[in-house]
């Protein structure tokens, strides 16, 4: 990691130090990835949110170097090109894990348990929103909606869909990403890595055998009206005993003095301003050589 | 099985009609020779025999709507494209699906993605338009893959490249993810995105099909709205306009979520009601009562128990004080606090408002703060007020339909719940407990079919 004094302390009228660029032999490879990228628009400057996506793969987070780099190749200033990379939600800023894992807590699932999936989970990893497990394998997040509201609660994992999970098999899908076993998404492909993933966000197809059949056609919510419409099943009628829900609990809703979360623990804090990458002292934003090997 | 007298009303089959998803349960439905087996491409060529003002007037005859919340005219759309003008024209494929509940367009370009791809290639020779984008939200990549897979395969079957199927047309397809933000599925804000800029909404006038991406006519449409086109082609508008009412012909998607007994996708001719929808499909979860709804996901107005039998078609949620938005039917039942949810929905659109226009990013920001104070019990009655007075300065003042989005929740749970939330504030806390919400609450259950 390379730091520059003025990136660690606080400067005052001195400008940033460029980024230093990435090795040759990996400039070259990005700049053949690059020139595809931007053939495939009228205009050059559309490919900066792919080219954000490439950097993204090759360092696991987005560097001042890629960013660098995408300025360079779209003939853009770094502003112009830091002021995009940090406006968007899945351009990281600082190194994370191999799994992102992503909780939903909007509303809808949030009240389907995603509220609780969530909480269990950073008890269970001991990491906060944001944070990455010490073997640098996981990295939890709340994320918004997903389009799988039928299939709520939903955790996403790189984007892969693991859908109507529960606290156990959520519990069960980090504990498998941990130690390294495979894990199948409900909706999607065998896992790949983030940056695995971020390549084919820049548009590269997943040339795994098999990558696009996995899982199969439309999950089984999706399948519900069609069914219906057939004639084929009647739904299933969950018959739920009553005797069971008015027992546990006071029964009616009552006042539970209810904790207040800080705002820094509130479950949906995110809109709390963040660091941006520049000035984020503590995590500075340079390549991370190690990671680009 | 022998109800048929008993049928009538609730039928499915009789209440539902699967376009869209009338394959979705086959093997490998994703792929282009199951979609040709299943008239896929026949809407094509008969468009192609006709001439591109005449398939405009077509779709415009049809009366298809727009299916990704404002319901705008889809071949109206087209029409507004300046022909002759010798500047490129776009068309754009709006599939940025992330409004809170709307969850259709992803499951439809999961298992159906060469709909989408035959409707962009009429709608492209239509409006004359020789490279088209599909913007899909980044965070859905089985979805990216089928896409990529069937634009591949579109390609090396003649469907896309050069003088496709011998007409003449050029036409190529780029799909392009995106990288977080909801705002981009704000058309204006998309085509900024699409431009490698902030996703930030631009001035209207000009509007996209005139000044639109590389500021060049563009059309901007739903994914599932131009996947709709090839059917209408294939099987004729009379029997699209058989369907629904006259104003909102023909079928949708309905994407039923929450604590229901089926959550799922219903695809029906419009004006169907959630009575009708709950009452085929089991209702809501057993032991519960529906409190809340919304028609068409978070930014449209809810509804309650008593909007049940609104016809889900844009004028009757239109008549009914809402809107028919994306037509995702989030249902909240009784263990549900209504302050939590729009206090969360509200945290959704503060985080997402894109900073460009004062009544949006301020506003959001302090509903916010309004809200979680309420919620922990730490409100007082005047904050009521003040929440629907913030709303108020959002709502119609903002850049963009984003701050409507966001005063929608607050103004209709205000009229509906109003005391609840004055619970809140007087039994200084929540008065209910979120685990009875969850989906494993009730987890003493049995299943009988």
């Amino acid at each position: 990691m390379t730091t520059s004094p003025s990136e660690r302390g606080v400067s005052l009228g001195m400008p940033e130090l460029p980024a230093p660029a990435y090795p040759d032999d990996v400039r070259a490879r990005l700049e053949t990835d690059a020139r595809e990228i931007i053939a495939r628009y009228p205009d050059s400057r559309s490919a900066l949110l792919p080219l954000l996506h490439l950097v993204q793969a090759e360092e696991g987070h987005v560097t001042r170097t890629g960013m660098q780099f995408c300025a360079d190749v779209l003939e853009l200033t770094t502003a112009e090109v830091t002021a995009v990379a940090t406006f968007y939600t899945m351009y990281r800023r600082r190194p994370s894990g191999d799994y992102q894992v992503g909780v939903c807590t909007n509303t809808l699932c949030a009240v389907m348990g995603g509220d609780a999936i969530f909480s269990e989970l950073q008890e269970h990893l001991g990491v906060g929103n944001g944070e990455t497990t010490d073997d640098g394998k996981v990295t939890l997040e709340h994320i918004e909606c997903n389009a799988a509201c039928d299939f709520a609660p939903v955790v996403m994992v790189n984007w892969e869909f693991f859908d109507n999970q529960t606290p156990d098999t959520a519990k069960r899908l980090v504990d498998d990403l941990r130690a390294g076993r495979p894990v199948e998404p409900t909706r999607g492909a065998p896992l790949c890595t983030f940056k695995e993933t971020a390549r084919i966000l820049a548009g590269f197809p997943d040339e795994r055998p098999g990558a696009v059949e996995a899982s199969g056609g439309a999950g089984p919510a999706s399948l519900v009206g069609l069914r219906l419409a057939r004639g084929e099943t009647a739904p299933a009628r969950v018959v739920h005993p009553r005797e069971g829900s008015s027992q546990d609990g006071d029964g009616a809703p009552q006042d539970r003095g209810a904790p207040e979360p800080s705002p820094s623990e509130h479950p949906s804090s995110h809109d709390a301003p963040q660091d941006t990458s520049a000035s984020d002292p503590a995590h500075p934003a340079g390549p991370a050589a190690e990671e680009g090997e | 099985m022998t109800l048929a007298p008993e049928l009538k009303d609730t039928s499915p089959e009789k209440l539902l009609a699967p376009v869209l998803s009338a394959f979705w349960d086959e093997d490998e439905s994703w792929t282009l020779d199951v979609y040709k087996r299943h008239e896929g491409y026949e809407g094509l060529r008969k468009a192609l025999a006709m001439s591109p003002d005449d398939l405009i007037a077509y779709v415009k005859d049809s009366g298809l709507r727009g299916r990704g919340g404002a319901g705008f005219p889809t071949g109206m759309k087209w029409q507004f494209i300046p022909q002759g003008d010798g500047k490129p024209h776009y068309l754009v494929v709006n599939a940025d699906e992330s409004e809170p509940g709307t969850c259709k367009d992803i499951p439809l370009l999961f298992a159906n993605p060469h709909s989408l791809i035959e409707g962009m290639i009429i709608a492209c020779y239509a409006i004359r338009s020789s490279h088209a984008f599909i913007y899909l939200r980044g965070e859905v990549v089985p979805v990216l893959r089928r896409l990529h897979s069937a634009v591949s395969e579109a390609y090396a079957a003649g469907y896309l490249g050069k003088n496709i199927l011998g007409s003449g047309l050029d036409l190529d397809i780029t799909v392009h993810a995106g990288a977080g933000a909801y705002i981009c599925g704000e058309e204006t804000a998309l085509l900024d995105s699409l431009e490698g800029r902030r996703g930030q909404p631009r001035l209207r006038p000009p509007f996209p099909a005139v000044a639109g991406l590389y500021a060049c006519p563009t059309v901007v449409n739903n994914v599932e709205s131009i996947a709709s086109v090839p059917a209408i082609l294939q099987r004729g508008k009379d029997w699209f306009r058989s369907m629904g009412s006259e104003k909102s012909p023909g079928f949708t998607l309905y994407s039923l979520s929450g604590h229901v007994a089926s959550p799922g996708q219903y695809e029906a001719p419009l004006g169907i009601t959630l009575r009708q929808l709950l009452e085929m499909s089991g209702g809501m979860r057993p032991g519960h009562r529906l409190k809340f709804w919304t028609p068409g996901g978070s930014s449209t107005p809810m509804f309650t128990e008593e909007h049940l039998d609104v016809p889900l078609d844009y004028e009757g949620v239109g008549a009914a004080g809402s809107m028919l938005g994306t037509k995702a039917l989030q249902c909240f039942d009784e263990t549900t606090c209504v302050v939590r949810a729009v206090t969360r929905w509200t945290e959704f659109y503060a985080h997402e408002s894109c900073g460009k226009c004062t009544p949006c990013r301020e506003g959001t920001y302090w509903l916010v703060q309004l809200l979680r104070d309420i919620e922990a019990g730490k409100g007082v009655m005047a904050d009521l007020d003040k929440l629907n007075d913030i709303a108020d300065n959002i709502n119609g003042k903002s850049f963009c339909a984003l701050g409507d989005g966001a005063a929608s929740p607050i103004f209709s749970s205000l009229k509906y719940f109003r005391e609840e939330y004055e619970q809140h504030i007087t039994g200084r806390g929540c008065p209910f407990d979120p685990a009875k919400s969850t989906v494993w609450a009730d987890s003493r259950t049995e299943v009988n079919a």
